[in-house]
């Protein structure tokens, strides 16, 4: 398939960066799992405010990629820093970080509301209970913050941990299909969350297959095949077309296929 | 490419003890929630005096010779089911990996689970010391104050060094066999001292006699917590 490249941004090579004050610096990252290498040599740097869409097809390393820049996976080689720590680190580097995945996090037979303040309290903040309700409320489900999450819909169980995971205000957000279950409400809640997180300086890696829900947050997109980045674009004026960028997408996954 | 900005880390610890409580009391209010653990060491206990009690021949050994190796046999093995639960609550969704990218540290979650689990273990005793009494028949006395204290002591090795192996073992795939097979070896320090301490105790021998057991039984808690805090967090990496 024929892709208009002139709809599409300009392509930056791998340590092209824009130096805007980098706050996530990842260098020559790589991880085996026995002797496949499911991360090669991946260098990425982010500044503050910025957001990263991650695509990929099943395989290409992305999940185990962000659970090196959040500090949950050793690299074999290469170091991550965030705001000048190194992942992962002392646990005052891991206050920085918020996690949001397919898999809520959460413990079922507590309430919605007791679930968020223990990750509150796990990080140490003083009016846990306040910030909790907050955060549930930016979620929009306060109303069942009493309820236990074992009897929530799978939507508003992933709202309830992303009001976890962003309770404690990360500097780093790494998000593995957040948008896994949500309907048309917890969607847009979610976006207007991280919009405020990005409006406030948090940087936010989002791997997702759905490249629309990418594509609308993401100050760059980049694509992962076979534990690599193979390509990485700004976001141009006005957005990213998802049409072209999705054919883009087909074309070099399609090729790699065969 | 420049360097990172280093950014101040606000973060405050609120104190080991405290990361240690919240823990403990999260999972306490998740068993207290279901039950699910509770309830099955209770039957387990109950029914495992009951068919002791129906092995047991009283013209042949005397109960206060078997009690204490029944009372031992059935703190041992409703421990175990326990410490099953004590990982399956943060693996069913993966909630360990929210707690583990937390800055609380991981000497804390341990030593939180440990404690809800020795929680979880002394009622699992409160309930299975009467049954034993019951099904055999033994006097009552102020002996059983003592042998509730050797309990607890006996318990915090077990859950110590049973804690350690749940965490080993909660990501396998034969964990419910796994777990019994490595932790019971490293009970029986615990557990011999502490019978030892039962049954002198259920014979009215004076506590003197039972000081050098208890040193040792002391000696075996103050190694497992060691051992086990310092050895928990490479359980967790991967």
């Amino acid at each position: 398939m024929r892709v208009s490249l002139a709809r599409l941004p300009v392509q930056l090579d791998a340590d092209e960066a824009p130096d805007r004050g980098a706050a996530l610096v990842a260098v020559g990252l790589v991880r085996r799992f026995g002797g496949r290498k499911a991360v090669d040599k991946v260098s990425l740097e982010l500044a503050a405010g910025e957001c990263m869409a991650l695509f990929g097809p099943n395989g290409a390393g992305k999940t185990t990629l962000l659970r090196m820049l959040g500090g949950q996976l050793k690299p074999s080689f290469g170091t991550v820093h965030l705001h000048g720590h190194q992942l992962p680190g002392e646990a005052a580097t891991r206050h920085l970080v918020g996690l949001i995945s397919h898999h809520t996090m959460l413990y079922s037979p507590l309430t919605a509301l007791e679930n968020v303040v223990f990750a509150a309290e796990c990080h140490g903040l003083r009016n846990a209970r306040e910030r909790s309700m907050d955060a549930l409320a930016l979620l929009k489900v306060f109303d069942r913050a009493d309820t236990p999450v074992r009897l929530l819909s799978r939507g508003l169980q992933q709202r309830v941990s992303i009001a976890r995971a962003l309770v404690h205000s990360p500097r780093l957000v790494l998000l593995d299909e957040p948008y896994t279950g949500l309907d048309d409400t917890g969607a847009r809640a979610l976006t207007r969350a991280l919009e405020q997180l990005l409006a406030v300086g948090a940087t936010l890696v989002l791997v997702t297959h759905h490249l629309g829900e990418g594509l609308a947050l993401a100050t760059r997109a980049s694509i992962m095949m076979n534990g690599s980045i193979v390509r990485t674009d700004l976001t141009p004026a006005g957005g990213f077309d998802s049409a072209a960028y999705a054919a883009l997408y087909r074309s070099l996954t399609s090729q790699e296929a065969e | 490419m420049s360097g990172p900005q280093a950014v101040e880390l606000l973060y405050a610890s609120p104190g080991f003890f405290r990361d240690a409580f919240r823990v403990a009391r999260k999972d306490l209010l998740i068993e207290f929630r279901t039950r699910s653990a509770f309830l099955a060491a209770a039957v387990f206990a109950v029914l495992s005096t009951a068919i002791f009690r129906f092995t047991w021949e009283p013209g042949r050994v005397s109960p206060l010779d078997i009690a204490p190796g029944v009372l031992w046999v059935i703190f041992a093995f409703s421990g175990i089911l326990g410490l099953h639960r004590s990982f399956g609550v943060e693996l069913a969704d993966r909630a360990l990996d929210a707690l583990m990218a937390s800055p609380m540290s991981r000497e804390a979650v341990f030593v939180g689970k440990a404690l809800a689990n020795l929680a979880f273990l002394v009622c699992v005793q409160a309930l299975a010391l009467p049954a034993v009494g019951l099904f055999f028949n033994l006097p009552a006395g102020q002996f059983w104050w003592g042998i509730a204290g050797v309990s607890v002591l006996a318990s915090i090795g077990l859950v110590a060094v049973g804690t350690l192996f749940a965490a080993i073992t909660s990501n396998t795939r034969l964990a419910e066999l796994l777990l019994p097979m490595l932790a019971l070896p490293f009970f029986i320090p615990v557990v011999i001292p502490a019978a030892q301490v039962t049954s002198l105790l259920m014979n009215g021998r004076p506590f003197s006699e039972t000081v050098d057991w208890i040193k040792l039984l002391a000696a075996f808690d103050i190694v497992f917590v060691a051992a086990s805090t310092v050895a928990f967090p490479f359980t967790l990496e991967e």
